[in-house]
């Protein structure tokens, strides 16, 4: 990964965005957003429709005046404010996901329309272009002629053809059938790393954000839910709300009992209770399907493991390259629990609808929040 | 840190200042060209023979007198019957279009959309010819009886037809096979499937289009000054008051109440739109019509029924042009064409006309698809943009003789700076570009928004200027589109009558008008050889944009074709 910015220290950030909001009238479409985005890197802002996203890079791009707050951007090694600087005046390129490609110019002069200079230069900038997207010699046809996945990706020279600064994408893959989408992710994450530049792509899609992003920025109803790694995102969700939009999980019922305890029914469980709570405070319990563990016999040794009951196993699903199995715990409440195993894992545990499996539940994988749809804090 | 107050403003570049610049022009000229003179309408018909502000005192004179509502009556009787006749033979014709598979459909299309290339006043020349007191077949209707009601009614039969047509053929062309399909399935009889599918989709289209007539009909002068005789309507009147007796208070009041029905007409149907919207569904499948032959041969005669009626009438006015004396000598000769030696204008008024047509219809064509860009891509100046848009429907609503009417009032006022203009071609092509305004409007705003958005956001996003995209991108695709502008503003600025008949000079008489003068002054068979070349011209230039946008679309359309 590129992480060049790392190394280098006390860098300035290419883009920070200040508690912007953008209001429609009465309605808040973004209510105090702030967040930065690193020299280089690729970062995702993700959350349901009608979250603000698109609204929050039109505002990066000046395309929509922000309400409030305050926009800056790196030139050199001073940050500039742009907050009123027209879309003009700012570096960046950006891919739109009707991509916009102008319909009557043909591929080479799409890809140059923000070229200035020379003829020949121009031509040579778009010839390597478009070996950079791995589509050479298509210069002369026009976008009618080429593919969703071609369109796209012709959309995507045309930003970086004048080597913006930021790069911005719409939802650049949302108009791909499902496999043309996988393949494109990788390649314009291997461009972006090639290239170096900093990249801001906004979806819906939590699979493209936790493939292709640096850090992902959760929003929701115009509000930043969270920030960070893919992994933290999606190991350490913030929140429930969180939680539930990246992945699957389960959630089981309990009340705090104590430091790091928990009790879900009548058994005593080892969770991640961030912040503490009182004793008796009501509790959901998060933990991922994958993160269940099943064992193949229920021994002292197993009987030693925290978390650890046995449950009725309810039903027995394949998904592909996964079982999905639902189970109950007599122990914890019968509320139901669903674990993802593995294959190789499934054959070795033996499962039956008729017999009983040792689950546990591993204490820094179980988290706990507060009720409701609110965040943990 | 800097917190920016609520409302903040993305400052505008220099393309930006354009946009605004250009867009202040505009909304500017419009504000001019329509609502001063409207205006001023309003102003003389509130004001008294003193000047003083007489407020409704002249509408209640008018309304007080019997001759009044004798116009009001005639003229709601001319438009009601004029409507019921045209919705069903235009409804016959729009469904033998597109939902039979009759022959030659682009024959009867052509032929009937051909009175859009004729004034008002050439069907009642015809009629003149056919039944009038030498007329041809002046046993139809014995003892003048065709200078009257009837003359008017067959006469605005042929001029509104086109019109219902248009809208009727769109609104037909949109049929979705699945309603036919499950109603066939569940057994639903011919008839059944008339009253239960067709009609209720086509009913937005046959309300618009009676509208449509209604309005055309009760605003139009044409026809009812040449073939009306003593039945007076209020378009007339009008008129009368202002060119015969210099009545313009009287005027004014009659031409505010004129506008009642066109604005009432336009709000139905601006409302009624709103709600088709819904009817047509993305997934909507298209209606394959499969031949059947007694429907397609019904079709065929009622068609050329139709068709050839409006060809009857057109070839009377053509062939009257060239006949040297009817119906006694019907012997040919260009004799009517030699206009110089007669009264009303001479040949300077054909030269005038297409004088004034070219010139509508490039600064009409510029003036809509420069301001249909500006309101739409651009993000510049939102108070002009708004006002842009606003006073770009208007002139649908307002009929040509009050728009006229205003411009007298407006610019002949000796206070006004802009007063020199008055009865100069620049006035006459002015007033043409605003009374079209609101259609070629909707051709050129629909053409633009068929362009993807985000192209303007592209554009900055790459630093190129709007102007640039204007000229690389946006013009080429809606070339079409400004084609059919171009000529459909070419063709109504050559046949208007009623926009121009009050601002035009000696200097300036057009070839419309001409007719008008030489029917009054007797000589009808000048007034048909002028209505004639009217035609002409018309259809050579609908001809030379056919092949001007062809070989443009071989040019530059290439890339339309997958
Ligand atoms: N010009 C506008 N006027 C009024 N409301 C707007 C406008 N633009 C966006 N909104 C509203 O702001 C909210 C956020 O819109 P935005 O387009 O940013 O959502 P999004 O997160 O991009 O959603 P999607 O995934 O559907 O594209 C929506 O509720 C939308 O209706
Ligand atoms: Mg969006």
């Amino acid at each position: 990964m590129n992480r060049d910015w790392q190394a280098t220290g006390a860098v300035i950030d290419a883009l920070r965005v200040e508690r912007v909001a953008k209001r429609f009238g009465a309605f808040t479409a973004l209510d105090g957003v702030s967040l930065s985005v690193k020299k280089g890197e690729f970062l995702c802002l993700l959350g349901p429709s009608g979250c603000g996203k698109t609204t929050l890079l039109r505002i990066i791009a000046g395309l929509e005046a922000a309400s409030d707050g305050a926009l800056f951007m790196a030139a050199g090694d001073a940050e500039r404010d742009v907050t009123r600087l027209p879309a003009s005046q700012r570096d960046y390129g950006i891919v739109f996901q009707s991509y916009a490609l102008f319909p009557n110019l043909n591929v080479a002069q799409n890809i140059a329309y923000g070229l200035k200079g020379r003829r020949e230069d121009k031509d040579l900038r778009v010839t390597a272009l478009l070996a950079q997207i791995g589509l050479p010699g298509i210069e002369h046809k026009y976008p009618s002629q080429l593919s969703g996945g071609q369109q796209q990706r012709v959309a995507l020279a045309r930003a970086l053809a004048t080597s913006p600064s930021l790069l911005l994408l719409d939802e650049p893959l949302s108009a791909l059938d499902a496999r043309v989408r996988e393949h494109l992710r990788r390649e314009i994450k291997s461009l972006q790393q090639k290239l170096g530049v900093t990249t801001v792509m906004v979806t819906h899609d939590q699979e493209e954000a936790l493939t292709m992003a640096d850090r992902i920025v959760v929003m929701n109803h115009g509000v930043i839910e969270q920030i960070g790694t893919p992994e933290e995102i999606y190991t350490r969700p913030a929140n429930r709300f969180v939680a539930e939009f990246v992945g699957q999980s389960n959630w089981l019922a309990a009340t705090s009992a104590g430091i790091g305890q928990v009790l879900l029914g009548d058994a005593l469980l080892g969770a991640t209770v961030t912040p503490p709570r009182p004793d008796g405070h009501p509790l959901e319990l998060f933990i991922r399907p994958e993160d269940v563990q099943l064992h193949a016999s229920w021994s002292p040794v197993e009987a030693q493991i925290v978390n650890t009951a046995l449950a009725h196993v309810r039903k027995i699903e394949l998904l592909g390259g996964f079982y999905r199995i639902a189970l109950s715990v007599p122990g914890w409440g019968g509320q139901q629990l669903l674990a993802d195993v593995v294959r190789s894992e499934f054959e070795r545990l033996n499962l039956s609808l008729e017999r009983m499996v040792p689950v546990s539940l591993p204490a820094n994988r179980l988290r706990a929040f507060g009720p409701s749809t609110g965040a943990a804090a | 840190m800097i917190a920016l107050r609520a409302g903040g403003r993305i400052a505008a570049d220099r393309s930006q200042q354009v946009a605004a610049g250009l867009l202040w022009l505009l909304a500017a000229a419009l504000v001019l060209g329509l609502a001063l003179p409207l205006a001023a309408i309003l102003g003389k018909a509130l004001t008294g023979d003193d000047g003083r502000f007489a407020g409704l005192a002249q509408f209640a004179a008018i309304v007080g007198e019997a001759r009044f509502w004798d116009a009001v009556s005639n003229s709601l009787a001319v438009s009601l019957t004029t409507t019921m006749i045209v919705l069903p033979l235009a409804y016959v014709f729009a469904a033998a279009l597109t939902r039979t598979c009759m022959p030659a459909k682009p024959l009867f299309r052509a032929l009937a959309l051909t009175p859009l290339l004729a004034p008002s006043l050439l069907p009642g020349i015809a009629l003149v010819y056919l039944f009038g007191n030498q007329g041809l077949l002046k046993a139809w209707f014995p003892d003048g009886s065709i200078y009257g009601f009837w003359g008017i009614v067959i006469a605005e039969v042929f001029f509104t037809f086109p019109h219902a047509l248009m809208i009727l053929v769109t609104a037909l062309s949109v049929a979705d096979a699945r309603l036919y399909e499950a109603a066939t399935a569940l057994g639903a009889g011919r008839i059944r499937r008339f009253v239960t599918v067709t009609l209720p989709a086509a009913r937005y289209g046959l309300i618009s289009s009676a509208l449509v007539v209604f309005t055309l009909v009760i605003v139009d002068f044409g026809a009812p000054k040449v073939i009306g005789g003593q039945y007076n309507v209020l378009a007339v009147e009008v008129y009368k008051q202002v060119i015969g007796q210099q009545n313009f208070p009287k005027g004014a009041v009659i031409g505010m109440l004129l506008l009642l029905p066109a604005v009432l007409a336009f709000v139905i149907d601006h409302l009624l739109q709103r709600r088709q919207r819904a009817l047509l569904t993305a997934r909507a499948q298209p209606l394959v019509v499969r031949p059947q032959a007694w429907v397609d041969v019904l079709s065929t005669v009622a068609c050329a029924a139709i068709g050839g009626a409006l060809l009857v009438i057109i070839a009377t006015a053509v062939a009257a042009a060239f006949i040297r004396l009817w119906p006694y000598n019907l012997s040919l000769t260009l004799a009517h064409f030699d206009f110089d030696n007669m009264d009303g204008g001479g040949w300077a008024a054909f030269y005038n006309s297409m004088k004034m047509a070219l010139a509508t219809s490039v600064i009409g064509t510029l003036m809509v698809f420069g301001g249909a860009y500006l309101a739409e891509k651009t993000r510049a100046a939102p108070v002009a943009r708004q006002l842009l848009k606003l006073l770009a429907i208007i002139p649908m609503a307002v009929p040509g003789l009050v728009l006229g009417l205003g411009y007298i009032l407006f610019f002949n006022n000796p206070a006004n700076p802009l007063h020199f203009l008055y009865g100069s071609m620049t006035a006459l092509v002015l007033c043409s570009v605003m009374h079209f305004y609101t259609t070629a409007n909707l051709t050129a705003t629909t053409a633009l928004k068929q362009l993807d958005a985000e192209f303007e956001a592209v554009a900055a996003s790459l630093k190129v200027p709007f102007w640039t995209t204007l000229w690389r991108v946006t013009l080429p695709v809606c070339l079409p589109a400004m084609l059919d502008i171009a000529r459909f503003y070419f063709v109504s600025a050559m046949c208007t009558v009623s926009a121009v008949i009050f601002i035009y000079t000696p200097d300036t008489v057009l070839a419309s008008v001409a007719v008008l003068n030489m029917d009054d002054a007797g000589d009808t068979a000048a007034a048909a050889a002028m209505a004639t070349l009217i035609v002409a011209a018309s259809a050579l230039i609908c001809l030379v944009f056919s092949v001007a946008s062809w070989w443009l679309s071989r040019r530059t359309q290439a890339w339309r074709i997958r």
